[in-house]
């Protein structure tokens, strides 16, 4: 059942939830930080519109520069702007930017610890028709091993929000990852969010879980749809929400691991190198478990609709389940 | 910014220059390692800077109203660093300390470790890029610094730098003064045979900017080029300066092989022996 205590979308499992894209929950609080603080700034890389950076840009012509399709000038611009005192949000699609300009956030962002904000939309096997050259499976991998990063990829339009604002009170280089297409609400304008902070999203009724999923994204919606089935099996589940990948909660996920025995991860980009391998460094050094990893493996993407992608990449909630009975069989 | 040199001024800064080309070998021969030809080239150009155009308080590193200098070659730190020291930033003695472990003279500048450096440095093409930002910002702020930026022609190859030089015109950056260390070289030979650049002052023109070639060794000219492009409205300002790789070293000059490497202790020497004269 849903952790009651987080204030959760009650009507999640309703055919009918509502779905709003996490780049639209970016834009508005983009627009929200931009009201409460003028230092904050924006540029974007010719997609203002599809990075929802254009209700920013709107309200505030004078504190946005559109720099053209040119991340690199992109990325080190608002290294610039950040240098003087000022916040920039830099938008794009994830393949771009930090895909493109990877050496650049790595140089005059992270290595001179400015408080550049990097959106990038449009990340994942979701861009769907738009095909494999468009669907960033690797973007999480990119920005975690940079030193000074914060890496956040939002579960839902209202988290996007919330991590929006957040950010553009720290002084951290910080990722945001969004997604192209209207995704399932999960939680509410009440349920907290701190960086930083993961969540336990799903509980069993009673008693301790006998496995612990871990997601981050979107993907979320469809790990706690895998627990909810799970649970109907007399299987007992916990799901935890690790919107922020980077610093990772380690205290949250290594209580996780002890209680559980037996963890499952699921994102919607590469097994290697993004949020599952983070949690299995921090669990081989600390508490090893058996982890089974939903994700897409060592392949590039293509085009179809993102249900087609999702069953064919081994993504979605069928497979969620399949990895979970998967590593129950493995439990020690 | 002040427009007028004297001879008297000129003579001084020639022999500052030529007392920075010296701790550039000193400081190149303890650290074994490092760039030789562009800084003794733009030795000049970094003195006329620190010791006359720029507006800086070495006592006061981080003077809000500074005017901001991006060194966006990185490579060619040791003329940064000793015309820093000489400018009374940190003691002459630390040059010594280049590329070695703990020193805050990293063999590429990192802003980390020496916070007076406006930004880190080393992969090119992205200096323009961050003082653009500046220059932005300082648009914001309403306008009373100039933000230079130093880059090599080399660093003409990458395609971030034409991406910001495309923004700078769009942006009409007129608080915005480059200054293009054009010596000819890279590591691997001249730059029109690595990478054929042909005229960059026509270049920088065809993308709206104002543009200006001086010869990068004489005082009055760069500074007289300086003088116009922080009179300039409307666009951003380039200056294309003419520079001998190796300058000050005639064994040296304009041959690429210096580009990337330090003088040995009999080289060295030599160089030092050849500078004394200049100024005896």
């Amino acid at each position: 059942m849903l952790n009651q205590n987080l204030k959760l979308n009650t009507k999640i499992f309703n055919k009918d939830v509502e779905k709003i894209t996490t780049r639209q929950g970016f834009g508005e609080g983009l627009l929200q930080a931009g009201m409460e603080n003028e230092n904050i700034m924006a540029l974007c890389a010719d997609l203002t519109e599809s990075t929802k950076t254009n209700l920013f840009a709107d309200k505030f012509p004078d504190r946005f520069i559109q720099v053209g399709v040119a991340e690199q000038n992109l990325a080190s611009v608002a290294s610039g702007i950040a240098s003087m005192g000022k916040i920039p949000f830099i938008t794009s699609f994830a393949i771009f930017s930090p895909g493109r300009n990877w050496e650049q956030i790595r140089t005059t962002i992270c290595y001179d610890n400015q408080p550049v904000k990097i959106m990038g939309s449009h990340a994942g096997l979701s861009v769907g028709p738009d095909g494999g050259s468009h669907q960033i499976l690797e973007d999480i991998a990119l920005t975690r091993v940079m030193p000074n990063m914060v890496v956040i990829s939002p579960c839902d339009a209202i988290e996007a929000q919330k991590a929006t604002i957040a950010c553009a009170k720290t002084k951290d280089p910080t990722y945001i990852r969004l997604a192209r297409n209207n995704t399932p609400i999960i939680t509410t304008i009440d349920t907290p969010f701190e960086i930083g902070k993961a969540q336990i999203v799903f509980v069993p009724e009673a008693g301790l879980a006998h496995v612990g999923i871990i997601a981050t994204g979107p993907i979320l919606y469809r790990a706690i749809l895998a627990a909810h089935e799970l649970e109907k099996r007399g299987i007992k589940v916990k799901v935890m929400n690790l919107s922020t990948i980077k610093p990772l909660d380690k205290e949250a996920v290594v209580a996780l691991a002890k209680e559980t025995k037996a963890i499952v991860t699921c994102e919607d980009h590469q097994v290697a190198g993004g949020m599952g391998s983070v949690v299995s460094e921090c669990l081989a050094q600390v508490y090893p478990v058996p982890i089974e990893f939903v994700g897409v493996r060592d392949q590039f993407g293509q085009s179809g609709t993102p249900e087609e992608l999702e069953k064919h990449y081994g993504v979605d909630t069928p497979n969620i389940i399949e990895r979970v009975e998967k590593v129950l069989k493995r439990k020690i | 910014m002040k427009e007028t040199l004297t001879d008297e001024k000129i003579k001084d800064l020639k022999q500052k220059a030529n007392d920075i080309r010296k701790s550039i070998i000193e400081m190149l021969l303890a650290s074994g390692s490092g760039h030789t030809a562009g800084p003794l080239g733009m030795a000049d150009i970094f003195t006329l800077l620190y010791f006359h155009a720029l507006k800086h308080d070495s006592k006061n590193p981080l003077w809000v109203s500074r005017d901001r200098l991006v060194v966006s070659n990185g490579h060619i730190c040791p003329v940064l660093y000793a015309t820093m020291a000489h400018a009374g930033y940190f003691p002459k003695e630390e040059l010594q300390t280049l590329r070695k472990f703990g020193s805050r003279l990293q063999g590429h500048p990192h802003r980390q470790y020496l916070p007076f450096v406006e930004t880190s440095s080393g992969p090119l093409g992205s200096g323009l890029s961050q003082a653009i930002g500046m220059a932005i910002a300082d648009r914001i702020y309403g306008g009373e610094k100039t933000i230079y930026a130093i880059l090599s022609d080399g660093e003409h190859d990458e395609g971030n730098t034409w991406e910001a030089i495309m923004l700078a015109s769009k942006e009409k950056l007129h608080n915005l003064i480059v200054i293009v260390d054009r010596n000819k070289i890279q590591i691997e030979g001249n730059t029109e045979r690595v990478m054929p650049l042909g005229d960059l002052k026509d270049k920088y023109k065809e993308f709206g900017w104002n543009a200006q070639e001086v010869d990068g060794h004489d005082f009055w000219a760069i500074n007289n080029a300086i003088y116009k492009a922080n009179k300039n409205k409307g666009s951003p300002s380039v200056i294309i300066a003419h520079t001998i790789p190796g300058r000050g070293v005639k064994e040296w000059e304009n041959d690429y092989h210096w580009h990337g490497k330090a003088p040995n202790k009999a080289e060295a020497e030599m160089a030092l022996v050849e500078l004394n004269k200049i100024h005896a």
